[in-house]
């Protein structure tokens, strides 16, 4: 959609209610002027105009973010060395005494606890993938691995707030926020940033979501990520109320509109044109929205590929699928946190149904996205806010009890699509997967990526804020240019 | 030479402006356009810093300082040449005025710009020698470049911010038109717009002022009667009396406390994981009426920083300081406490400077202030302040954190006070009963002993049942060893009735075995589904006589089912032994009152009574055992007993005697139940205390804790140890004081403090016209915006101190005003040239904010409630969200009848989930002293469809329909009135009432529908009304709540 000067939008706001009593339609006439306000700064689409600033490889990015921390030992970073080490104490030249989290700083040993399970190589690009995740190794071909990611924060709630938002207290913008601020959206019936939210069906995990996971920060609110529920209406007070059927609605906006065109008349606000506009978009998204949530148009072999929880509300599965549809739609940025990886004490039970719950959503959505020519310009992001300690937390011995601890030193991620490259993998750690040995990824430099993968120099998208100029990378990050496709 | 200077900068900054609408940099393009419209002579405004048209310099010609040079050193020269020391390049700084016109290999010469480096550089070509070097993205525009050349030719005069220096009460300034101002405001106000050229909108319609200000004011719509009064009343006063009227109302209280909340960051709840509910309403109640009497703002600071330190602190004082205990409080499980007692430090820091100075210290927690002269070892001075609060960073008053203050109401210190006497009165029978019988302890211990001296042990002879039978019939079999076996059928309830021969004629103790059999269940010795028995009842009959029991010992009880209970006369008690099953258990009594006539044996007779509702709790093996020893010794002892009693008395330790003595006592009857009162009362007192809410206060160790520059504000990285200090840049600290938060407090309400009142009236001025005299209320630091009225913001501020910090002395000025009183129409000439309205030249128009918007809903419709303080209500709520946040740890339950109706300060506000009703509010998770005002469909799904918008325009409807005129259109008007106060014009009034003849249409052809719309909510719709009619006029409500007047104040 092409910027129009808020002037030029004023003026032929003006000259159509200059001439209202020549009776456009006031349905018509909104919706025109919603059309046009979209597009003027204050409406709810703009973007910088500055935007992209370099050609755009990804249009669209879906972020599951898996809370709670998955183990990179035992998912996708394979350390056969480490098996013979089984039970041995790591050595210092190893984990050279790095802060831990207080769960295990004052555990008096490390000892090495290699991968749960058995890894494998799969595809042309011969990637090593943990059994339980057979849907992944399906498309390594298809994805980058970056196994030397490193982070700053030891504790969920901070490591996640400075994965989205580049610092770690609460109060910054989230990814998806800069991201619709500089680029704005395309969708006029839809939100440009998209939450949704899933947790291991026996709540194992225990981490909260915060919205200022999803905030906007010091950016105006229309900017902040809406969160689909798990439940009921997807957004909240989407339903007219019971006995207001959508003839009556339409009939109410319609005076309504009306109403509010007689008081901009007198009163001269541009704000009530913005706010005509805002009711019909409300109103388009009382249609939109259900017919998005609507699966009965999918065929039955895309729903068999996000697996059986897929028409359960809520679950990752359905996450999943409503990710594609809403990049489908024109989303902009859609962030799909999964909580149920947080494995202290529960590794030999939780580990592989969590693999199971999350491992062929994650892999449908991949597929399915290529399948229809989406993943070009959708980027996929597949990791959580840090990594697990490559030695056992609790009692090695005790199979029942043994799980691993907070690790940010380094951990691995995985993307797809978006202009990444296809079976690739960057970085590696050292032999116990306890620091990154080769090119290290800080989160700051995968911010900056995800941005410039988006068209946008991350260091040029800023905000004035309490006199400074705010980033999403703060003063830090370097794109990593050797996985851009 | 200057005129010509000037003309030829207005040339080029002709060709900025195209460049700009090049960049399509929409919102400045119309500003510079509408300054050159307007400043013929071509002085233009500054470009980037100054973003609004409010900003243009005042004075034409002449080169400020503070208000054009600091601003464009700061942006661009700061960053590597500004305060923090750890990031200056080249060892120059350009903050300070030694720095930037040092006289040794100096940048600026005074007079000549052409030969001063900083021009120079600042103009090169050379990539390597440019300033701001090409990384930075950031390049001085020529105007900039013009700016800086003009203020060094004119001889570089140095000076501060502007807002560093206290202000002084400026001359009212001389206006043209000399019949508008209505007070000082208004001087100034006009004289700027006389400046610009403008002039003032012409007054609002007088209910348009009469809603704007009692919504200003109150928060609430005026009622159908305040505006007929005000209608009524044509006296030159009448404005004079709504302003007193409305200060005078409880409910302005509750209005202006909400902006003071979102300061406050207060909330009900924790945050973080688990959000814990807290109880700190007690100082949201204390706010509210503290605004409500118009405590002067230098006492609200006071008692709020540092109430605690107030000569003898009144409760309420105390109350006070929750202010710095609203911050969120962090309980994840492996946070290290001191971690979190210094996020708490730091958090107060950063509010105190925001609320209080504008000043933006979050960044010096980590480093020096890149902009503002303030550097991180002063940021840890001011931290000294609060680092000595008794608080441990760790949640150990859970849910909440010490210091704590109980806050009883009068019932429950009555309630308490009364329990303590009780206490006390108890406690004191037990002691003296205890004195008493210990003078009976040495007869005791002679009488347990042997003729050895050492505790003698009872002998038990087992009675072999001559015979045995079960009342209900069971199989009763005696066993070899003398115990009996119940089997065959187990009847819910039985008695089993034994005789036996004792051994002789001098009986004192009754020996009970319940055993365990592996035909029972879990090894009984219980017959029950788990093994249990319940001995409702032991009786033993001698020679055709009832003997009189005393229950002395059991080696196990069941809770609540203790061995007196199978003698005491009762069948609906008894003894059980739950959960120690498959063991043996044994049941002692004494035999009181045996007849000592006879000499040989005697037959007895034992009825052993099942009679409890639990079915089946019958013994399945027994066996029965009498003594003659004496009574004391019947009961067992504890090794640890009989090891204390071998002890000579004088030689037993502390312990020892402990446990003697509380043994023997336990031996004596009645002394237990006695005992038991006592404990009992304890734990009542206990109780009525733990009744009695708490509220989190501040209180200071008694020994203050050392306070460190933390490097990277890293809690246990130290570096330099500071004492207590504020910033340099402004006025001393006096000396005299201890250095504690009162002496902090008192230096900001100094009146040489150049910062709190102007930060304070600057957020008032916010309240009433949407943005501030300074747009950034929350940073009046270099990087801030200047203020669009320099002079009145300075006599306010002044004027506000003057008064005694007279809140509402304030408030009554600005709403007095006639720039408050303008139209807040506008043409579109006037739309463009000024569209944030920083000029004034007409009145405020915007969004009311969402807690607003719901309060005026009910208070239209009747509805609401308007009941004060209390703990925070759950309303209506969407069903899920709290779950889904929680992870279903925390229900939402929903609260029924006058909750649904209150005011939305009461709502309760959980921190990781805030109340869905309202939108563009502050998080309440850190300060907030601004918030948003977006413009998006999500707001219009709200009003539209929330449970309280339909509800309450049922309510409306209702009103209108039972007590509004008869005559249909002006039962319209006055619905319309109810929410817009005006009366609605024709062509509104006829698109109305068209809509509602095609919504009585529609309900009638559809009652069912009608039904459903009435139902929303929990009031029930008057019976006497027709439900198609009470439908068409609620769904045409909807229509009215959500008119863009009746969102916004005009």
């Amino acid at each position: 959609m092409t910027s129009l000067p808020a002037h030029l939008a004023h003026l032929t706001r003006r000259q159509f209610l200059g001439h209202q009593a020549g009776g456009l339609g006031t349905a018509a006439l909104a919706a025109l002027l919603g059309k046009e306000l979209a597009a003027a700064p204050r409406g709810a689409n703009g973007g910088q105009p500055e935007f992209p600033n370099s050609t755009p490889r990804a249009k669209h990015v879906i972020y599951l973010l898996q809370n709670g921390a998955p183990p990179h030992v035992d998912t996708f970073d394979y350390k056969p060395a480490m098996v013979e080490y089984r039970g041995q104490e790591l050595p210092e030249s190893i984990h050279k005494n790095q802060r831990l989290s207080t769960m295990t700083a004052g555990q008096k040993q490390k000892l090495v606890l290699p991968a749960f399970a058995p890894f494998r190589q799969h595809g042309q690009c011969g990637a090593w993938v943990c059994d339980f995740l057979p849907h992944t190794a399906s498309i390594v071909d298809d994805i980058t691995f970056i196994k030397s990611m490193h982070t700053t924060q030891v504790n969920h709630a901070p490591a996640i707030t400075f994965f989205l938002t580049g610092a770690e207290l609460p109060g910054r913008p989230s990814m998806g926020a800069w991201t619709n601020y500089g680029l704005g959206t395309e969708s006029d019936e839809l939100p440009g940033f998209v939450v949704m939210t899933s947790r291991d069906k026996e709540a194992s995990c225990g981490q909260i979501f915060y919205d200022f996971y999803w905030g906007s920060g010091f950016l105006p609110t229309r900017f902040q990520g809406v969160k689909f529920r798990g439940s009921g209406d997807p957004v909240l007070y989407l339903s007219n109320p019971e006995g207001i059927s959508r003839e009556v609605r339409r009939g109410l906006l319609d005076d309504l509109a009306r109403l509010n065109e007689l008081k901009y008349a007198e009163s001269g606000d541009p704000e009530i044109v913005t706010r005509i506009a805002q009711y019909e978009m409300a109103y388009k998204m009382q249609t939109s929205v259900p017919e998005l949530t609507d699966f009965s148009t999918e065929p039955e072999s895309v729903l068999k590929m996000y697996g059986p929880d897929v028409q359960r509300q809520g679950s990752f599965a359905y996450n999943c699928l409503m990710a594609r549809r809403l990049v489908e739609r024109g989303v902009r940025f859609v962030q799909c946190f999964h909580a149920g990886w947080d494995h202290h004490r529960n590794l030999s039970t939780q580990f592989e149904i969590q693999c199971r719950d999350t491992d062929q959503p994650s892999a449908a959505l991949v597929q399915d996205l290529k399948q229809r020519g989406l993943l070009e310009d959708t980027l996929v992001i597949w990791g959580g806010e840090f990594g697990r300690t490559p030695f056992c937390q609790g009692d090695i011995n005790d199979r029942k009890s043994l799980g691993r601890d907070h690790h940010p030193y380094c951990f691995t991620i995985w993307m797809a699509g978006g202009g990444v490259k296809a079976g690739f993998s960057y970085g590696a750690s050292d032999d116990f997967a306890y620091n990154p040995a080769v090119n290290p990824v800080h989160v700051h430099d995968f911010q900056a990526t995800v941005l410039h993968l988006l068209g946008i120099d991350h260091e040029r998208l800023t905000y004035r804020f309490q006199g400074r100029d705010f980033r999403l990378t703060d003063i830090h990050g370097q794109v990593v240019r050797e996985i851009l496709a | 030479m200057r005129n010509r200077g000037t003309s030829a900068s207005g040339g080029r900054s002709n060709g900025m402006n195209r460049a700009l609408h090049k960049a399509g940099t929409v919102g400045r393009k119309i500003i510079v356009g509408c300054s050159v419209w307007l400043c013929g002579s071509g002085f233009l405004p500054l470009g980037l810093h100054t973003a609004a048209a409010a900003d243009q310099p005042a004075e034409k010609g002449s080169v400020d300082f503070s208000r054009d040079i600091l601003p464009i050193l700061s942006d661009y020269c700061f960053t590597c040449h500004g305060p923090d020391q750890n990031q200056r390049k080249a060892d120059l700084r350009l903050d300070t005025q030694e720095g930037a016109l040092r006289t040794e290999n100096p940048v600026i010469v005074p007079g000549k710009s052409s030969d001063s480096e900083l021009i120079l550089r600042i103009v090169s070509t050379d990539p390597g020698e440019v300033m701001p070097p090409p990384k930075s993205n950031r390049k001085l525009s020529a105007r900039q470049i013009e700016l800086l050349k003009q203020w060094i030719d004119s001889g570089a005069v140095w000076g501060r911010h502007w807002a560093y220096e206290a202000p002084r009460r400026p001359l009212l300034p001389e206006v043209k038109r000399s019949d508008w101002a209505q007070n000082p405001i208004d001087r100034f106000i006009l004289a700027r717009l006389e400046r610009e050229r403008l002039t003032p909108a012409p007054p609002a319609r007088p209910e348009t002022w009469l809603r704007r200000v009692t919504l200003d004011l109150t928060g609430l719509p005026p009622t159908l009667a305040e505006i007929e009064d005000f209608a009524r009343d044509s006296s030159d006063q009448a404005c004079q009396r709504v302003v007193d009227r409305l200060l005078n109302s409880p409910r302005y209280g509750e209005r202006m406390a909400w902006d003071w909340l979102d300061a406050a960051r207060y909330a009900d709840t924790n945050g973080y994981q688990g959000d814990p509910t807290r109880s700190m309403w007690f100082w949201r109640d204390w706010v509210v009426e503290a605004m409500n009497r118009n405590l002067p703002f230098d006492q609200f600071t006071l008692e709020q920083l540092a109430g605690d330190l107030l000569p003898n602190p009144s409760r309420e004082q105390l109350i006070a300081t929750g202010f710095h205990r609203n911050h969120m409080i962090n309980g994840e499980g492996g946070r290290i406490a001191e971690e979190s007692r210094v996020d708490y430090v730091q958090d107060r820091v950063e509010t105190t400077g925001t609320v209080w100075m504008g000043l933006t210290l979050n960044c010096c927690r980590c480093h020096d202030h890149k902009f503002d002269p303030v550097t991180q070892r002063e940021y840890y001075q001011l931290a000294a302040y609060f680092n000595s609060i008794d608080e441990s960073g760790a949640t150990d008053a859970y849910p909440q954190a010490r210091p704590l203050l109980p806050v009883p109401t009068p019932a429950q210190e009555a309630r308490v006070a009364e329990m303590k006497q009780r206490e006390s009165t108890s406690q004191k029978a037990l002691a003296e009963l205890e004195q008493k019988l210990r003078a009976g302890q040495p007869d005791w211990e002679r009488a347990l002993a042997d003729q050895t001296g050492k505790p003698q042990s009872p002998e038990w002879t087992v009675l072999t049942p001559i015979t045995v039978q079960s009342q209900a019939g069971a199989t009763l079999t005696a066993q070899a060893d003398g115990a009996v076996l119940a089997t065959g059928d187990n009847p819910a309830r039985d008695t089993f009735v034994v005789t036996v021969k004792t051994p002789g004629p001098a009986l004192t103790g009754l020996k009970l075995e319940a055993l365990p059999d592996a035909s029972l269940v879990n090894s009984g010795p219980g017959r029950a589904d788990n093994g249990n028995f319940v001995l409702t009842e032991v009786v033993v009959t001698a020679d055709g006589r009832p003997l009189k029991l005393l229950a002395i010992a059991a080696d196990h009880e069941q809770g609540g089912l203790p061995l007196t209970q199978a003698v005491d006369g009762k069948n609906d008690t008894g003894w059980a032994i739950l959960p120690e099953f498959g063991k043996p258990h044994t049941g002692i009594f004494e035999i009181q009152d045996l007849p000592t006539s006879g000499t040989a044996e005697r037959t007895l007779t034992i009825r052993l009574e099942f009679q409890s509702i639990h079915v089946s709790h019958v013994i399945g093996k027994f066996r029965l055992s009498t003594t003659s020893a004496p009574v004391t010794v019947l009961r067992p002892i504890s090794e640890a007993i009989r090891q204390a009693l071998a002890v000579e008395p004088e030689k037993r330790n502390d312990a020892q005697k402990k446990l003697l003595s509380e043994y023997y006592l336990g031996t004596i009857p009645g002394y237990a139940a006695t005992k038991q009162q006592a404990e009992a009362a304890r734990q009542a007192r206990e109780q009525a205390e733990k009744e009695i809410p708490t509220t989190m206060i501040v209180r200071d160790l008694p020994q203050p804790r050392e306070t460190f520059v933390l490097l990277r504000g890293a809690y246990d990285k130290r570096g330099d140890k500071v004492a207590h200090g504020t910033p340099t840049v402004l006025p001393a600290l006096a000396t005299t004081a201890p250095p504690n938060r009162l002496a902090l407090a008192q230096w900001l309400i100094s009146p040489s403090h150049p910062l709190t009142a102007r930060v304070t009236v600057n957020r008032y001025w916010q309240t009433f016209f949407g943005t501030g005299l300074v747009k950034t209320a929350e940073d009046f630091g270099v990087q801030g915006e200047k203020p669009s009225h320099p002079e009145l913001l300075d006599w306010l501020a002044r004027e506000f101190v003057d008064s005694g910090w007279d809140v509402k002395h304030i408030h009554r000025l600005i709403v007095t005003s006639a720039t408050y009183r303008q139209s807040s129409n506008a043409g579109a000439d006037l739309i463009e040239r000024d569209p944030e309205n920083r000029l004034l030249a007409r009145g405020p128009r915007y969004r009311l904010p969402s807690w607003m918007i719901r309060d005026q809903a009910l208070a239209a419709s009747g509805l609401l409630v308007n009941t004060f303080g209390g703990r925070g209500v759950r309303g209506y709520q969407p069903p899920g969200i709290w779950e889904d946040a929680t992870f279903g740890q925390i229900r939402y339950e929903q609260e029924h009848g006058d909750a649904l109706y209150r005011r939305s300060l009461y709502t309760f506000w959980r921190r990781i989930a805030g109340p869905t009703m309202f939108f563009d509010v502050a998080s309440r998770q850190t300060c907030t002293v601004k918030i948003a005002r977006t413009n998006t469909p999500l707001h219009a799904l709200a009003t539209l469809n929330d449970v309280t918008y339909i509800e309450a325009a049922r309510g409306l409807a209702q009103r209108v329909l039972l007590n509004g005129p008869p005559d249909e259109r002006a039962r319209l008007a006055e619905m319309f009135r109810l929410i817009a106060t005006r009366p609605p014009q024709p062509p509104e009034l006829e698109i109305l009432s068209r809509r509602l003849a095609g919504l009585l249409t529609t309900y009638r052809e559809n009652e069912s529908a009608a039904q459903k719309l009435i139902k929303v909510g929990e009031t029930a719709a008057p019976p006497q009304l027709a439900v198609p009619e009470l439908a068409a006029w609620t769904s045409l409500a909807t229509l009215l709540f959500n008119l863009d007047e009746s969102l916004s104040k005009e």
